[in-house]
């Protein structure tokens, strides 16, 4: 009799374990850990701007619409994402209507509604937060509650792309109620509530130290079942881009470790291990020189480097402001040598400034990726530039000497030595400079130094732009945003390239809707800016980060925070 | 004696107040700006919206009289509020120095990591004290001797080869190769329980060792010269000759009078312990007070780094003072009177 129910006992608990294993149960897997080398300093990604914040609090509350690493939006709070089609945006892109998903609870038990959403924007849009991603929520006249789960978000100009309010991590949604008392000026002193956000996303603070570490748990009100698998997560930061990846692929401490910024071949090196991969996840970010079309020349004085228009810009850069110069310039360089020495993984040549999403990547500039230095001889020579005594270009008393800032970065330093080097090949003289990156991107209009002001000849940096829409940033390069004077160097056309053809194609886009006619126009801009030789891309850098073997799940991401998935992520069986 | 004291703690207030103003100039002068390291697509406007909000709007001397007053009197009330658990004045709308990267209360970063640089490099610190003085004396003694020479090539080792690079070879040998210790600090760890404490010591005998490595290098040379300098005075040779053991002479005569020199280099030491050890805290992700100092320079979070180094350099002179005071303690031909 006893052994018949010791039998039974142990046949049930074979089977209750069996099952335990068989049916996804959220927090199975124990504890995942995340290496940022560049530690989250807070847990509010309103008051930061800084991808690390970004990346640590998308963990945690989350946005309505969300990017996939291919840069494709997916509803996340929302029900569905609105279009014309559906009914969401008006048929004026004056307006879109989102849906929230019933039943999402934030982690304290309370219902997620439309007045958090309205919440949000006011949070953000309040003149004293200081909202670092107010430009998310531009253009907006009002966001109105239709009902408790509906959300009317009104414009003021048509936006025939409506996605940026409430999508991405940038903007996700805060809990009223917690945040209630933390609007404006308040905004900064919210330690607790900053540190400790309430969310609808898998994980919920459980301890946050700034710049050094975050401890979260599995959230149990989380809206999908047996998700996620892990039951905490330690998201650790500090140290350096080489540790971090050493403690991936070499001692397998960590599971995953973002953003690995190493020379390629360290990184080969450690991949060889076996314990863990490398990912790599491109977005929008070109390495590119821009190309001073205004004399930076001291002599000038207050119209160095100063746009002043007129026939031909009365202020034209001595040199390059020449076609042929600028096309050899463009020639001359090698991109793939600067991609194998000083990106490996994360880089790719590029031939636009607008690599991507995909659909928008032109191939008629294609003529970059192979370096061409007799045909770049032979235009300067034809053209006029004849070598002097000491082997550099010049023409009417004009030398070829080029000054080439950049920021301070030991990758840019490299490639600004290849470059010198291919320059050299073509006669033409480079100067390198290198500068602080707070002062360079600092845009303190009282220093010389910032790549606003661009007093040099050529100017090495990346830009990207958020979201998948590229209609704001490929208006970075009308007459209207030349960086000059007058708006305190605040216009984001830094070559300061006026173009009417060029403007004209970005009213047009302005106004247009239809899906294919703006590829075809973004397309054309972009043509535009690579053959008029602007710009001239370099690299197009992507992200590397690496997992161990043992997890399943990441598969990176530019367009958003590369734990989009984390929900998903799970311990290999 | 009290009387120096309180003389020399008089003069430390204009000297502590002309430093803090030096290290608010600099700071204010210096380049870099908190907007500097947000991403590029963040607009001009969006980003004079933030200085603003940070309080950049208002002149120098303004910020720096804010910056006295949360330093000499915000800071210390709530301290005292916190730790009597009394509500003195207008508590709630006290302003509090608050870093521009966090957001928080400098003051309450500081004392989140205080302990484990406490325990990491001051416990290197002990170490080190504790492995240079036998060896110094030793190595003096047998001056010359083949542990004489071993010991100096070490020290020499010790002393030029940087942490940077001492560090990163233990991480190879002992966490990549042989998976002894883990190359990551955990300062999440709660020493609740004897298999937690022994995580806690073994996650600190990398960074320990390679500070205590190199604090030790350099203390037992100036051990080794002071015993050196002594073991040749007429007050040896005098104790010698009274028939005392060679360990007497050396433990109570040499030891006690080489010490003098040395221990005042040490307590001129302590405040280091403080400013934390940048570059290992670095390498062994330890997020102490000088990992804090440095993301913060690097961050452009000026009230941080402000405040920090004037915590430094009131250290500095505390114990600038302590060692002065010591000096005349253990040396009773030095008189403050």
């Amino acid at each position: 009799m006893r052994k018949q129910i010791l039998y039974w006992i142990s046949l049930f608990a074979v089977i209750t374990m069996a099952s335990g294993s068989w049916a996804a149960d959220r927090g199975r897997d124990g504890e995942l850990k995340l290496l940022y080398w560049q530690a989250p300093s807070t847990m509010m990604p309103y008051l930061s701007g800084g991808t690390k914040e970004l990346e640590a609090s998308s963990i945690v509350i989350e946005p309505l619409a969300r990017y996939d690493n291919d840069g494709k939006m997916w509803a996340w709070l929302a029900e569905e994402i609105p279009t014309v089609e559906n009914g969401g945006v008006s048929d004026d892109f004056t307006s879109i209507t989102w849906k929230i998903k019933k039943g999402i609870k934030w982690s304290d038990g309370s219902d997620l509604t439309s007045s958090d959403v309205v919440f949000t924007y006011e949070y953000c849009t309040h003149p004293d937060t200081g909202c670092t991603q107010s430009n998310y929520y531009s253009d907006i006249v009002s966001v109105d509650a239709l009902d408790s789960h509906t959300i009317q978000i009104n414009f003021t100009v048509a936006k025939p792309f409506p996605y940026s309010a409430f999508v991405g991590y940038n903007a996700p949604i805060l809990q009223k109620a917690q945040f209630e008392n933390c609007v404006g000026a308040k905004a900064q002193e919210c330690t607790e509530e900053n540190f400790h956000p309430i969310g609808t996303g898998p994980f919920k603070v459980v301890d946050f130290k700034p710049n050094d570490v975050v401890v979260l748990e599995a959230n149990d009100l989380y809206r999908e079942e047996g998700k996620p698998a892990f039951s905490s997560v330690l998201f650790k930061g500090g140290g350096d881009a080489t540790s971090a990846a050493r403690a991936v692929l070499e001692t397998g401490e960590m599971h995953y470790a973002w953003n690995l910024q190493v020379e390629p071949e360290i990184l080969n090196k450690m991949a060889e291990g076996g314990k863990g991969t490398i990912i790599a996840g491109f977005g929008t970010a070109v390495e590119r020189l821009m190309v001073n079309f205004t004399n930076p020349d001291p002599a000038l004085g207050e119209d160095r480097a100063e746009y002043l228009g007129g026939n031909n810009n009365r202020n034209a850069h001595p040199f390059l402001s020449d076609y042929a110069v600028r096309r050899a310039l463009s020639l001359a360089i090698d991109r793939q040598i600067l991609v194998d020495a000083g990106y490996g993984f994360a880089g790719k040549i590029s031939c636009n400034v607008l690599p991507a999403p995909a659909i928008y990547a032109s191939s008629a500039n294609d003529e970059c990726k192979t370096q061409n230095i007799d045909e770049a001889n032979r235009l300067l020579d034809e053209a006029g530039w004849a070598r002097g005594s000491d082997g550099v270009r010049e023409k009417d008393g004009v030398r070829i000497s080029i000054l080439y800032q950049t920021s301070t970065n030991s990758v840019r330093q490299g490639t600004q030595a290849f470059v010198k080097e291919m320059w050299k090949a073509i006669g033409v003289e480079t100067e390198l400079r290198n500068i602080d990156a707070s002062v360079f991107f600092g845009g303190d209009i009282g220093s010389p130094d910032t790549y606003q002001k661009f007093y040099a000849d050529i100017e090495m940096y990346t830009n990207t732009f958020s979201g998948t829409d590229p209609e704001a940033y490929m208006n970075s390069w009308t007459c209207k945003q030349v960086a000059r004077r007058s708006n305190n160097w605040g216009g984001s056309n830094m070559p300061r390239y006026c173009n009417p053809d060029y403007d004209a194609l970005a009213a047009q886009m302005s106004t247009t809707a239809n899906l294919d006619e703006r590829i075809r126009l973004a397309k054309s801009m972009n043509d535009m800016l690579m053959q008029d030789y602007a710009m001239i891309p370099l690299i197009h850098r992507g992200g590397v980060s690496a997992f161990s073997n043992i997890v399943m799940g990441p598969v990176g991401n530019e367009w958003d925070s590369e734990l989009w998935n984390i929900a998903d992520w799970h311990i290999h069986k | 004696m009290v009387q120096y004291i309180i003389r020399r703690l008089l003069a430390a207030i204009p000297t502590l107040l002309i430093i803090s103003f030096v290290i608010f100039a600099i700071l204010d002068l210096a380049p870099g700006d908190p907007t500097g390291n947000l991403p590029m697509t963040v607009p001009p406007e969006v980003r004079e919206k933030i200085r603003l909000s940070l309080g950049l709007g208002e002149p120098m001397h303004i910020r720096y009289y804010k910056w006295l007053v949360q330093f000499f009197v915000n800071e210390p009330l709530n301290i005292i509020e916190h730790s009597f658990g009394i509500v003195i004045g207008d508590g709630e709308n006290r302003t509090r120095i608050l870093s521009w990267a966090t957001r928080s209360p400098v003051i309450d970063l500081i004392v989140e990591r205080t302990p484990q640089t406490l325990w990491v490099v001051g416990l290197s610190y002990v170490f080190g004290i504790l492995m240079a003085i036998p060896l110094g004396i030793i190595q003096a003694y047998r001056q010359y001797s083949l542990l004489d020479q071993v010991g100096t090539f070490v020290a020499m080792i010790g002393f030029s080869v940087p942490t940077f690079f001492t560090g990163v070879v233990a991480i190879i040998i002992f966490s990549v190769q042989l998976k002894w210790f883990p190359m990551i600090y955990d300062t999440t760890l709660e020493v609740n329980s004897w298999s937690n404490f022994v995580l806690q010591v073994k996650q600190m005998i990398m960074p320990v060792t390679v500070l205590a490595f190199y604090q030790a290098s350099q203390l037992s040379r100036f051990m080794r010269a002071s015993i050196l300098d002594n073991l040749n005075l007429d007050y040896v040779r005098t104790a010698r000759a009274k028939g005392r053991q060679e360990n007497a002479v050396l433990i109570i005569h040499v030891l006690r009078n080489s010490l003098i020199p040395v221990v005042t280099l040490i307590a001129l030491g302590i405040p280091s312990i403080f400013g934390g050890a940048i570059i290992t805290e670095q390498i062994f992700r330890v997020n102490g007070l000088g990992q804090l100092l440095i993301i913060a320079i690097q961050g452009a979070d000026i009230p941080t780094v402000q405040t920090l180094t004037f915590l430094f350099a009131v250290l500095i002179v505390i114990f600038n003072l302590i060692a002065d005071v010591l000096y005349g303690m253990l040396d009773p031909r030095i008189r403050y009177d």
